[in-house]
């Protein structure tokens, strides 16, 4: 019988204050086994204070080959930038 | 625009993806998995990657041997933890050529039938205690020397594995040459049983580095995607030179008539390398290649019934979660 574990990506964060990173992944029956298996070959020397899994097949990712289309919409809004402003050498703090 | 100039516009704009994929890597870019690639960088990363991935799993083997009998309570833990580190490394590597798609049991599959290979110092025996010291070491010691360009490799997840591989190395290396020390400094025994296992270790160890490179067929391929960063000899060279006086220091001789310091490339020459050892043993006639997969088959096809349970416990637990959401 064919019965094999699921894939689970594991997301950590390595103190509070920081964001969840992607640090890999990992093989579990159910998502219990996922954290507990996450967390003794992700954070054997405290690299983490929290963790979050979830099943690879649930992760809808970009296509790299529609990069062009899909970010070149914000490559010509320079005034989202503060550098498009200008403003007299006088002023300060701004 | 003159003709010069126009050729070169129409051959910028005739650049295969393959040619756009190398110059990728030549920037030092990052390839990702979903990135185009050509067909050969793939199979040659899985092969590469999962090759890695085995040798440290098979790697737990011969120095797992030694767990229940270890010396002292500081001993056991130092030896625990480093096994299990390995068996982490495997999993960091298993999960990085997951991406390359190819799954984990097609990758345990070729494993098991003998179709993909693992680094041949493994199937050496661990006949005495002093074998956890020179393993930690050299094994490690060499193992370092071959990880450490692997962190700028240009496949990402590949990258991202070996640097979180290569910190926890250090330490597997420090506990070896901790063991060797101690035993180097205690009774005559027991310096007998440190040279002995550096006699038996010392050799497979420079073969860990491979092929010399007349003999190494993939070496320019591997340069060019960074798998490589320098030759086969260059880092045997350097794990030599950087361990003999290691051995200097703790009163050990490196099993080498020949080996001499040469001032003019400040680096020690050294004996033969019996290349017919090493290629029997890739070949699979080493001391414990058959031993050694049989323990892998039977840990796998002996735990088939625990995976299943697992699934069947998951499976029941969720459907008792949507019964109560009904
Ligand atoms: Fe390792
Ligand atoms: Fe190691």
């Amino acid at each position: 019988m064919k019965n094999n574990w699921p894939l689970w990506e594991v997301f950590v964060r390595s103190k509070n204050g920081l964001e969840h990173r992607h640090f890999g992944s990992i093989h579990a029956a159910d998502a219990e086994m996922a954290l507990e298996n996450a967390r003794d070959v992700y954070t054997r020397r405290n690299e983490g204070v929290s963790i979050w899994v979830v099943e690879s097949k649930h992760i809808t990712a970009s296509n790299p080959e529609n990069s062009g289309e899909l970010f070149e919409p914000a490559q010509d809004k320079i005034y989202r930038h503060p550098t498009f402003y200008t403003l007299p050498d006088e002023v300060k703090h701004m | 625009m003159s003709e010069k100039e126009i050729k070169n516009h129409g051959a910028e704009h005739s650049l295969s993806l393959e040619e756009i994929f190398e110059q990728r890597i030549a920037r030092d870019e990052k390839i990702e998995p979903k990135d185009w690639m050509p067909e050969k960088y793939r199979k040659t990363h899985i092969r590469q990657i999962s090759q890695h991935a085995h040798s440290e799993i098979v790697g737990m083997l011969p120095e797992g041997n030694w767990i229940t009998r270890a010396p002292s309570l500081r001993r056991k833990v130092a030896l625990l933890a480093k096994v299990q580190d390995e068996a982490g490394h495997g999993l960091y590597l298993y999960s990085a050529c997951e991406t390359l798609g190819i799954s984990r049991e097609e990758l345990y599959e070729q494993l098991h039938t003998g179709k993909a290979k693992y680094s041949s110092i493994f199937n050496y025996p661990t006949v005495t205690w002093a074998d956890m010291g020179a393993i930690g070491w050299l094994v490690d010691g060499a193992a370092i020397i071959n990880q450490v360009p692997l962190c700028s490799t240009s496949y990402g997840p590949y990258a991202r594995a070996m640097i979180r591989v290569c910190k926890e190395e250090s330490f597997h290396q420090r506990q070896g040459y901790e063991i060797m020390i101690t035993l180097a400094n205690g009774s005559p025994e027991q310096k007998e049983m440190a040279q002995d296992a550096l006699n038996r270790w010392w050799w497979p160890s420079l073969m860990m580095f491979g092929p010399t490179d007349a003999e190494s067929v993939h070496t320019a391929q591997s340069m060019k995607w960074k798998l490589k960063r320098k030759t086969n000899d260059e880092l045997r060279q350097q794990f030599i030179d950087q361990t003999v006086p290691q051995a200097e220091l703790i009163g050990l001789t490196i099993p080498d008539p020949d080996l001499k310091w040469n001032e003019e490339k400040k680096g020690y020459d050294f004996g033969k390398i019996d290349w017919d050892e090493f290629w029997q043993v890739v070949k699979g006639h080493g001391p414990c290649n058959k031993e050694r997969m049989t323990a892998r088959v039977n840990a796998w096809e002996k735990g088939e019934w625990v995976r299943n349970a697992a699934m069947a416990y998951a499976k029941k637990q969720e459907d008792k979660k949507l019964k109560k959401a009904i």
